[in-house]
């Protein structure tokens, strides 16, 4: 066969359906393929399940690792386990917890690689607790753009690792990941729902629980006046044997039964607006009848509640929709106000606004630092961007920062104000990507690749 | 728990078909001219289902090898499937004999060398199961791909008789027609979408008609109606077709 055959060529997008663009994609299955895509003449950028939301994955080339995704290593006893970099956390469950074990770090949906786990260096509901994804990670390899195939770690070639956690994938393709699972007794976790009249009353009830392994919550933006920021506060552990019913216990690490239905077609536009948006947070908010709850479900509804709609994104219409995440130093409370106000005065309701607050982190391109983070779903419409530049603003005033993973618009000048330490990634690009050999329509967009 | 044979276990197809077997609480060989690179997808069948699976070194085009190369294996396996085959190109083999050659030998002679050898084990042991890949391009020839299209339609043949053969001594024989199947194979090509199946497809399919003891199948559903068309055209009209 042709060494040099080409992909097919198809429209791709992330997950906010913004933006779509033509993409030759190559779909290797070993890593000798890898590293003659990577090798071959022509830029590219490496691309996993398409779950980013922006434009990140998004080149006229992409190295997609969706087919490189088997399991290499599995200890079931201390809990190492090891994977090619295609591989889903979908899939890794599925092994891992009935033996025992579970991800050291979740983000909100299952149907992600552990490639761009670490590409996006993805945190989940207990960043104050155990850090982003990278930080469970013993090792991994990764093919640089000469076709060098580089063993990095916490430990070891730590400037190509530090990078890659958290690069958006421009410092080569992310082949093989061994990292640390975290010890569960139980498929289930013990969960705590609290509602809170205000956002003044959330930010205390995240303080009052921060002892809690996950914590998140979902808040109406649109609510003005006395409710303003009201809130419901959901925190989980995992939970024992003995906090089961007699029925679980016969099967405590047993997997949640796949039932899965699928949005079937792009919602008009107009379906989503201030009215409809107002009417569902009324009801959301409403639905929690008492102030607390405490219950015992599967790990399932507790992390992935919208990966049982299988193209959720639809519900956005054709258009798409940007998600907006942020974060701002913890001294910022003011600048969070000022934000949530700017947002219900727009208009600019969401369905999904979830707010957390992040533990400490040193990173060199990570999102996540000390502070609150606050993530909205936007539907794509005219005066959007516009909007949005101004939120950039309020962001930037008060020290804080954009989440790549989720931006498709972000000038370049919020991400320079947003990461100090740009210029030592950019140095650490150069060292492995010298040529601009693996860029983004992001990369160039941010002028993260550019050539100067 | 039965132990299944995959001849050239390195394609997209044949991965489906591991994946799914070994699903199933099978153990699995794997079987391919290069076995180094097959490591992960044996770490992977083996953790994620808890069977055994192991690789062997197989190369189809080595016809004077197979007989031993079966009976080196140890388990024997219950169950043969002849996954491998080479599309190769119509044109440079018109005045290639070396492609040409290679076309014929590893979809038609290699695979009838491999699976006499099965064949012939299965039938003094009185049972067994052998499973062919071949192919709808085997219903007719066309000047796009008779070479390979010959090859399969060879192999097709072949496969009847020795299900003839094999049925009184309880062995059954099963051939598959994929149709159109998104793989490396087929990567560059612009594929209709209806008629096209993913490799996931192709291996529920046959893990479905083994156990149904089917004898031919197609994958999806219309290419048998598709191809009865097309052998029915008359030759004189077919001829002049540009297919």
């Amino acid at each position: 066969m042709n060494p040099m055959k080409q992909g097919p060529v198809k429209d791709i997008a992330n997950w906010g359906n913004y933006p779509v663009m033509a993409s030759e994609e190559n779909t290797p299955v070993f890593l000798e393929d890898i590293r003659r895509y990577v090798t071959i003449p022509g830029t590219f950028i490496p691309r996993g399940n398409g779950r980013c939301y922006g434009d990140a994955s998004l080149a006229s080339r992409t190295i997609c690792t969706t087919k490189f995704d088997k399991i290499l290593s599995f200890d079931a006893g201390q809990g190492i386990f090891e994977c090619e970099s295609g591989l889903t956390l979908d899939r890794i469950l599925e092994v891992v917890v009935p033996k025992g074990w579970f991800l050291p770090v979740t983000p909100g949906t299952k149907f992600i690689t552990v490639g761009g786990a670490i590409a996006s260096d993805v945190h989940g509901k207990n960043h104050h607790v155990d850090g982003c994804f990278s930080h469970h990670v013993r090792e991994m390899d990764v093919l640089v753009a000469d076709g060098r195939l580089i063993t990095c770690g916490p430990q070891q070639e730590t400037d190509l690792f530090e990078a890659t956690c958290g690069g958006m994938g421009l410092t080569g393709v992310i082949t093989r990941v061994r990292f640390q699972l975290k010890k569960i007794e139980t498929s289930y976790i013990r969960q705590k729902q609290v509602k809170a009249a205000n956002l003044e009353e959330v930010l205390m009830l995240f303080d009052k629980y921060k002892d809690y392994t996950y914590s998140v919550a979902w808040i109406d933006c649109l609510k003005k006046g006395r409710g303003f920021g009201r809130s419901i506060l959901i925190l989980g552990e995992h939970a024992a044997v003995s906090d089961l019913t007699p029925q679980q216990q016969k099967d405590p690490l047993q997997l949640p039964k796949k039932k899965q239905i699928t949005f079937p077609f792009n919602l008009p536009s107009w379906v989503l607006n201030t009215f409809t948006v107002k009417a569902f947070n009324f009801l959301y908010y409403g639905k929690n009848f008492k102030k607390e709850i405490n219950n015992t479900v599967s790990y399932e509804p507790f992390f992935y509640p919208l990966d049982a709609i299988l193209h959720w994104n639809r519900g956005y219409g054709k258009k798409g929709f940007i998600q907006y995440q942020f974060v701002l130093p913890m001294e910022s409370k003011q600048g969070l106000i000022e934000i949530l106000q700017t947002i219900s005065n727009k208009g600019l309701g969401s369905f999904l606004a979830v707010l957390k607050i992040f533990g400490k982190q040193e990173s060199l391109i990570g999102f996540p630092m000390e502070g609150y983070t606050l993530a909205l779903d936007i539907p794509v419409r005219k005066g959007l961007f516009e909007t949005l530049d101004q939120l950039d603003e309020i962001v930037l005033r008060y020290n804080g920062r954009l989440y790549m993973s989720k931006d498709a618009r972000m000038k370049p000048d919020v991400l320079e104000a947003g990461y100090p330490n740009l210029a030592r990634f950019r140095s650490i690009l150069h060292k492995y990507n010298p040529d601009q050999k693996l860029r983004s329509v992001q990369s160039d967009r941010l002028f993260l690749t550019h050539k100067s | 728990m039965n132990t299944v044979l995959i001849l050239g276990a390195s394609s997209d197809m044949a991965v489906a078909i591991a994946k799914k077997l070994a699903g199933e609480g099978n153990n699995i060989q794997l079987a391919a001219r290069n076995v180094e690179r097959l490591k992960p997808l044996q770490s992977d069948l083996s953790i994620r289902h808890s069977i055994t699976c192991t690789l062997h070194e197989f190369d189809a085009e080595r016809s004077d090898q197979h007989a031993a190369f079966f009976m080196g294996l140890d388990p024997a396996p219950d169950v043969t499937i002849c996954v491998f085959g080479y599309l190769g190109n119509q044109t440079l083999a018109e005045n290639d004999w070396k492609e040409c050659e290679r076309t014929i030998q590893v979809n038609y002679t290699g695979a009838v060398s491999i699976l006499n050898a099965a064949a012939n084990h299965y039938a003094a042991k009185k049972a067994g199961l052998i499973i062919g890949i071949s192919s709808v391009a085997g219903e007719r020839g066309r000047q796009s791909n008779y070479f390979y299209g010959s090859a399969k339609a060879g192999f097709t043949a072949y496969l009847a008789g020795m299900r003839n053969r094999l049925f009184h001594h309880g062995v059954h024989v099963l051939t598959v027609k994929p149709g159109f199947v998104y793989t490396r194979m087929t990567e560059a090509l612009t594929l209709p979408k209806p008629l096209t199946a993913t490799p996931e497809q192709v291996a529920i399919a046959i893990d479905k008609a083994m156990k149904k003891k089917k004898n031919t199948i197609y994958v999806k559903w219309f290419w048998r109606w598709i191809m009865l068309i097309i052998k029915s055209i008359p030759e004189p009209i077919f001829k002049k077709l540009k297919m």
